[in-house]
């Protein structure tokens, strides 16, 4: 899987959380929890929706390295490349 | 019910401020509750002075009053004389700007120590303080500024550009915008609030204010209609201070963290007023929820009292009681939750994780300060909200028309209902005198929330008694939602509910009935979803929108929100006789 694909999935994930922000022109390496304007709910249903869609367990102890959209590109990347 | 109650050792009892509640109860008065304040030193009564100004005249002010944590880990202190002086200057702000004994001055900020200086400073300058969630949208946010005619908002740039200035100027009683981190632009009636701040001097009088004097305006939902705008007085400080004494165990000294946000009632009445009074030092975390982060809070800021939601508990219940094992929390002596009931497992795994229960307690925006609550010394029953406060007359009742019945019969269900009188109860809806009354029947405030009371004294929370959604511990009317969805050109009609959720309690659930010929696709569903959130903000939005062809409806027309939910839920439907128009 390629990083484009991982934050294409992201991409995907957030429009169903907040359809009415554009994805294209969020800060990147700011909080998704406040570019997105989503609570701390939401940000579980997103790790939720990335461990189904990716099968990559975030473990609550990383939330923190998957808290901006490329800090999750990241992350994600090197989880499904081991 | 079945299960075990969690006993208190006697040893623990005898230390807490309430030692018994049964003598409690035989001993107390509000006069003598009245007596643990000082009043105006010119006479009268004022929240500010008792929260600030009171322990600085004793000898205090140099005590820590609030540890604000920023989000970027700055750690900035406040002692009660810094306190003193920075709501003086606010209050000197608002003299000199023009806002009048009684007038509306309105905050929109995050966690944020301003919030408090604007809070306390206006209550000095004799204004009526109302705190909005910076979480809602335009909205709400518009709809509570119109019906409460707020004369000044203190808000941040960010907030101010996005939520507000849009449509400013069709508010004709905003006279004031202060930015706390924006410059002046006089010609449309922005300040800096750093430049007035500085302008004014640190000293000044307080207000004579009276006890009966309007001092804060909390909105709160209506299943129809708009939202209500809830008045309480400058009398609700004895209230505040006697239940965070009591129900809050709250001494001087003590590190108190309530993690509501100052936008709701709690924030205020637990997050700012009683831990001041009672000479606490309130930590503020500007911080998101964040497991870890709550986690190494406790443990390096040494909390002693937390006060939290059930929400957060259950998230932080996901990672079970084992990510708790490294903490040192013996500084925690209390762990108290309000919001929405605490559920059972949640109070036995909290002590598994911290070797002692969660205290749930019960009270309303309505009531001001705590009315039903397990106290540290007295036995927790997992599930139960617990026993009326001191001075507190609580029942279960049944409603016949103009009078009510009370039910003696233990764990018989009926509506909550209150004895009127207490310091803090509202003594106004602003504006709708009929909705106000229509709260009281036969000598009793009736809370709208149905419950069941046990042979000994403990109540039971069994459900809102209307069609009001709690959400993450937010009260929700539907009707608020359903117009803001109907404002969307494709919503012919809409309908709210709150379906149960493992995290938040319940989450809000739209059903929609397009206008016809638009095709009920996915695309469709997230406008409307978008639509929602940028209307409403994020805290009251719907999360879940579904397509349905028509609504169940009364034959007034009256939406079936009701029948919406027993379905979802697979319960009995119970009377249709009123349907006239059925969900398709």
């Amino acid at each position: 899987m390629t990083a484009d694909q991982i934050l294409a999935i992201i991409r995907d994930e957030l429009a169903r959380l907040a359809p009415e922000v554009d994805f294209d022109t969020a800060d990147r390496n700011r909080l998704i929890q406040q570019e997105f304007d989503i609570d701390s709910m939401d940000f579980l249903n997103f790790i939720t929706a990335l461990h189904a869609r990716l099968g990559v367990n975030v473990p609550e102890a990383d939330y923190a390295r998957v808290a901006t959209i490329s800090g999750a590109q990241a992350y994600l990347l090197a989880m499904v490349r081991t | 019910m079945t299960r075990t109650p969690i006993a208190k050792r006697a040893e623990n009892a005898a230390r807490c401020n309430m030692p018994s509640y049964a003598e409690a109860v035989a001993n107390f008065s509000w006069e003598n509750a009245r007596k643990q304040l000082d009043g105006l030193p010119g006479g009268g009564l004022n929240i500010a002075y008792e929260a600030i100004d009171r322990h600085v005249a004793h000898g205090r002010g140099g005590v820590r009053a609030l540890r604000w944590l920023s989000a970027d880990g700055r750690v900035v202190d406040y002692t009660y004389d810094d306190l003193r002086r920075q709501t003086n200057r606010f209050a000197n702000v608002l003299r000199k700007i023009g806002v009048a004994k009684g007038e509306r001055v309105y905050s929109l900020l995050g966690r944020a120590p301003e919030l408090h200086i604007a809070a306390l400073g206006a209550l000095k300058a004799g204004a009526a303080f109302c705190p909005m969630f910076s979480a809602f949208g335009p909205e709400p946010i518009r709809s509570r500024m119109e019906i409460g005619e707020a004369r000044l908002l203190v808000t941040n740039a960010a907030l101010y550009r996005k939520k507000v200035e849009a449509w400013r100027a069709e508010l004709p009683s905003l006279r004031h915008v202060i930015l706390i981190d924006g410059a002046d632009d006089p010609a449309n009636g922005v300040h800096d609030y750093r430049r007035l701040m500085a302008e004014v001097s640190e000293e000044g009088e307080i207000a004579a204010t009276g006890p009966q004097d309007f001092a804060l305006l909390h909105f709160t939902s209506g299943t129809t209609g708009k939202p209500k705008g809830v008045v309480h007085v400058h009398e609700a400080v004895v209230a505040h201070h006697i239940t965070g004494f009591y129900a809050l165990d709250l001494r001087p000294g003590d590190i108190f963290w309530c993690t509501a946000d100052p936008g709701w009632v709690t924030g205020m009445s637990y997050g700012v007023i009683a831990p001041l009074t009672n000479g606490a030092t309130l930590l503020v975390d500007e911080a998101e929820f964040d497991a870890d982060r709550w986690r190494r809070t406790l443990q390096d800021q040494k909390v002693n009292v937390w006060y939290t939601a059930p929400t957060a508990i259950r998230v932080l219940m996901r990672a079970g009681a084992e990510a708790w094992k490294g903490c040192d929390l013996s500084a925690l002596r209390l762990l108290a939750s309000v919001g929405e009931p605490l559920n059972p497992e949640a109070v036995e795994w909290s002590v598994e994780a911290f070797g002692k229960p969660f205290h749930d307690n019960w009270w309303q925006t309505e009531t001001g300060g705590i009315m039903i609550a397990n106290f540290p010394s007295m036995e927790v029953r997992p599930g139960s909200m617990g026993k009326p406060l001191p001075g507190i007359e609580a029942a279960i009742v049944e409603r016949s028309g103009d009078s009510v019945r009370v039910v003696d019969k233990p764990m018989a269900m009926g509506e909550l209902a209150l004895r009127p009188g207490w310091p803090s109860m509202m003594r106004a809806y602003l504006h709708e005198d009929a909705r106000y009354r229509k709260c009281f029947v036969g000598g009793w405030y009736l809370t709208g929330d149905l419950a069941m009371r046990d042979s000994d004294g403990y109540f039971w929370f069994v459900g809102r008694a209307d069609d009001l959604i709690k959400s993450a511990g937010h009260l929700v009317g539907p009707f608020e939602v359903e117009s803001a969805l109907m404002e969307h050109p494709a919503v012919a009609e809409a309908a709210v509910i709150g379906v149960p959720d493992p995290l938040g309690g319940e989450i809000i659930k739209a059903y929609v009935v397009t206008k016809t010929g638009l095709a009920h696709d996915e695309a469709l569903q997230r406008e409307l979803l978008g639509h929602g959130r940028k209307r409403l903000g994020a805290a009251i939005a719907p999360k879940t929108i579904v397509f349905r062809e028509n609504l169940p409806k009364t034959r007034s027309g009256k939406m079936m929100r009701r029948l919406l939910k027993a379905r979802e839920l697979g319960l009995p439907e119970g009377d249709l006789s009123t349907l006239e128009s059925d969900e398709r």
